[in-house]
């Protein structure tokens, strides 16, 4: 089976500025990928390139075996996409935009139409300029979700809903993906990220960070460690690996690297341990160590 | 005044955003009637020369149709009824500088973002007016200043300078009255445009006629009416002062009841499902274009209906001025001079339709930049198809407004001579020789908007070129070349002259050139461009 996205160093300048910068995204059959990133990292960019609405400067870029720029037409009508701020003609009705935009991409299941509008609790009545966010957010949503499409690209679509309703939009990409459809999900809602993605691809700077399960991201990180010792401390700062190293008597606390664990519980036994607690990174550090960091490279 | 606070940071909001557009506007329109003073100085050194200019050209209906009605022979006198278009000009700007700082920002949900500020309920309308009342005096005060540098009497200049001001002024509020009604900027806008259409028809209408009763009910009326440098009556300066207090009071009213966001009108509801003709670009155009085009072609068939009417009077208008005659029968007689009466505010009609065409070619951008174009050409709607969509309501809206003007002038004017049958064709086809150019300036803005989309309302810019070159052409007596760049030179005058086919053609063929020009360039670059 095809691969739906594979994105290989990807190179987008507007102007000076170098908004991708080699990036790389594979994105497998039937999954859902959780795409993240800091605020301008180059994820917006990213999927505006694989719907052929910018022209990539460099790099490999395949969309469901074809190619962004070239197939764009026939391309999309085998997916459906929701921006991060739904903007709706004022003059036309949800419901309107709905059915335009699912026959635009080729037909959309009635059935599924109704059943999401009962599940969103959404007016399909009210002109476009009378809803609010989250209510654009849902016409989006409505449109993508109730269309027959093999793959749904969805940037940061639940800005503006309310829990209720994002866990309404949790149950629906957990159906589309038992219908067998493959889901690409730009998101900031940590929630979100682990209750529905298989892998995630992490980018800072327009570059690809980290791209895995979560489960492989979280042992790619720092293990908190929080030790009661016998003996003097010493030799611990000056192994590699340790970081924010905190003593108190003799309490120590720091951060290890996974790959440096090892080491430093030797140097920790040797000395003797009274107690001990250690603590996997959690997905919120994973997180934010990576969309903190951002001025180190920008300089 | 605690509905006011925070008008003062709103109005360094409003300079600081249009830091160019705003002295842009108030420079130009302020020079402009400077340079009309000059080049008659130069022109006419005699008062025999402007006698002989006054009676041959200020005093042709037609001119007076366009301008407003000239009260002396003296330079000044001349200077004020030639900047009597311009006045329109400074109305527009004025209304559309309000709209913008008001309804726009309202619709945009930027003003919401302010309103969680300390900011008085208040405070946006009244920095939106307090700029444009400013922008407007200035405007008055510089053309005043520089009127009396070119050794014009003080008092004059100075009534002119007011006058016109106080148009910008009145308009300003009609501007600020309109965005309190409706949801839309582009509802305002409507409105607004709407009242100065009326205004100017009135003003058309009275000067032309033989009594002048509805110029009094103009506000364009108002400011030839001051008679600068004729006697100047003050006294009319508190028309326009009183009627800006009227609607200002109304304006903060209404503001005062509504919500924000809301108009006076409540919205409704439309329907769940789409229709049939909803499921594509063309139906989707159709239902953006729509609206606009019923009001331009409504509007422009009632100015029509004015237009047709006069005419025959124009040219009576005449009977008794034994020079006139003269010259009117070398034109062919009053039937000629209602021919060059008709001519010329079909090719304003022309330049209005080439208005049309602009905006809805640029409602692309606007499409664009508000993020509706992305969604849906993440569909399987090819660009080109998009774009051709709105090709579509470009070039065949002139065709439409053209077509309605030509046939409710033909229809009045047919009345008028006992000869429908016969001026009805006449006049349709009439209107229907301005298409290919008010096409070129379409086209140059689909081309603009492919190519340089940042540039795109730079197509305004062209427009207001050509309507400059037609309407101070001849009087600046600039050189042919400069005045082939309009288009609109080139449509010939067929109400006269045969139907030359030739120009007819070139210009359509141009303007499919640029549009393809400007499809070619739209396929090829990234969206959005912002």
């Amino acid at each position: 089976m095809e691969t739906p996205i594979e994105v290989s160093g990807l190179v987008k300048t507007f102007g000076r500025t170098r908004a991708l910068d080699g990036l790389d995204l594979s994105v497998r059959a039937g999954e859902v990928h959780g795409f993240l990133g800091p605020n301008g990292s180059g994820k917006s960019t990213t999927i505006r390139v694989l719907l052929g609405l910018l022209r990539a400067d460099a790099g490999a870029v395949r969309l469901l075996g074809g190619d962004p720029w070239r197939d764009a037409v026939a391309l999309h009508r085998r997916l459906a996409y929701v921006p991060g701020d739904v903007t709706l003609w004022p003059n036309l009705s949800g419901g309107e935009v709905i059915d335009l935009l699912g026959r635009m991409r080729g037909g959309l299941d009635p059935k599924r139409r109704a059943e999401l509008l009962e599940s969103f609790e959404l007016d399909p009545r009210k002109k476009g300029r009378a809803y609010s966010k989250g209510n654009r957010q849902k016409v989006g949503l409505v449109a993508a979700l109730a269309s027959d499409v093999e793959l749904l690209i969805l940037d940061e679509p639940t800005s503006g809903l309310d829990p209720l309703m994002e866990g309404v939009f949790q149950q629906w990409v957990g159906r589309a993906k038992a219908d067998g459809r493959t889901v690409l999900l730009s998101s900031h809602i940590l929630a979100e990220v682990e209750a529905l993605c298989d892998r995630v691809t992490i980018i800072r700077n327009g570059r690809t960070v980290e791209t895995g399960t979560l489960g492989e991201l979280r042992h790619l990180h720092r293990t908190s460690i929080d030790a009661e010792l016998t003996g003097p401390l010493d030799g611990l700062a000056t192994l590699p690996g340790v970081h924010d190293l905190r003593v108190d008597g003799n309490r120590v606390r720091f951060d290890v690297d996974t790959v440096a664990l090892d080491a430093a519980l030797r140097r920790l036994t040797e000395i003797g341990v009274r107690s001990l607690v250690s603590q996997p990174p959690t997905l919120e550090e994973l997180f934010l160590r990576h969309y903190e960091t951002t001025d180190e490279v920008v300089a | 005044m605690s509905t006011l606070t925070g008008t003062r940071h709103l109005v360094r909001l409003i300079l600081r955003r249009d830091r160019v557009l705003l002295p842009l506007w108030v420079l130009v329109l302020a020079v402009l009637p400077v340079s009309y003073a000059k080049s008659f100085f130069a022109l006419f050194s005699t008062a025999a020369e402007r006698a002989a200019y006054a009676s041959g050209t200020a005093r042709n209906p037609s001119i007076v149709a366009l301008l407003g009605p000239v009260y002396g022979e003296s330079v000044g006198a001349l200077t004020a009824q030639r900047g009597g278009f311009l006045l329109v000009i400074v109305a527009l700007a004025s209304l559309l500088t309000v709209i913008r700082h008001t309804r726009t920002e309202e619709e945009a949900g930027r003003r919401e973002l302010l309103g969680g500020t300390v900011l008085g309920r208040h405070a946006g309308l009244t920095a939106a007016l307090l700029v444009t009342y400013a922008a407007d005096l200035l405007l008055g005060l510089v053309t005043a200043v520089g009127l009396l540098g070119t050794g014009l009497p003080a008092a004059g200049s100075l009534a002119y300078g007011l006058g016109t001001a106080l148009v910008g002024v009145v308009f300003a509020t009609v501007g600020g009255l309109a965005a309190q009604l409706t949801e839309t900027a582009g509802g305002a806008r409507g409105i607004g445009i709407a009242v100065l259409g009326a205004a100017f028809g009135l003003r058309l209408v009275g000067d032309t006629a033989r009594n002048d009763w509805p110029s009094w009910l103009s506000p364009l009326g108002w400011a030839p009416r001051l008679r600068a440098y004729e006697g100047e009556r003050w006294w009319v300066l508190a028309l326009p002062l009183a009627v800006t207090v009227l609607l200002a009071a109304a304006a903060y009213r209404i503001s005062v009841r509504r919500d924000l966001g809301a108009g006076l009108l409540p919205p409704r509801l439309g329907p769940a499902t789409a229709g049939p003709a909803l499921s594509g670009p063309f139906g989707l155009a159709w239902r953006l274009h729509r609206g606009q085009l019923l009001w331009w072609s409504v509007g422009f068939g009632l100015l029509g209906l004015i237009l047709g009417g006069a005419a025959e009077a124009a040219g009576k208008s005449v009977e008794g001025n034994p020079q006139l005659e003269q010259i009117m029968a070398r034109l062919g007689g009053a039937s000629g001079l209602a021919e060059a009466y008709l001519g010329a505010t079909l090719s304003l009609a022309g330049l209005a339709a080439a208005g049309y065409g602009i905006q809805a070619a640029l409602r692309m951008r606007a499409e664009e930049t508000g993020g509706l174009a992305e969604p849906v050409l993440a569909t399987g709607v090819h660009r080109t198809g998009w774009l051709l969509s709105h090709l579509l309501f470009a070039l065949l809206g002139p065709v439409l407004v053209l077509a309605v003007t030509g046939f409710t002038t033909g229809l009045t004017y047919g009345l008028s001579v006992r000869n429908v049958p016969g001026e009805l064709p006449r006049l349709v086809g009439a209107g229907l020789a301005q298409v290919p150019a008010a096409w070129v300036l379409a086209g140059f803005a689909v081309l603009l908007y492919g190519l340089l989309p940042r540039l795109a309302s730079m197509a305004w810019a062209v427009l207001a070129v050509c309507v400059l070159l037609g309407q101070l052409g001849a009087v600046l007596e600039l050189s042919q070349w400069l005045l082939d760049l309009s288009p609109f030179t080139h449509t010939p005058q067929v109400l006269r002259d045969q139907w030359p086919a030739t120009p007819l053609w070139a210009l359509s063929a141009l303007a499919l050139l640029l549009a393809a020009a400007g499809l070619t360039a739209f396929r090829r670059r990234d969206l959005p461009t912002t």
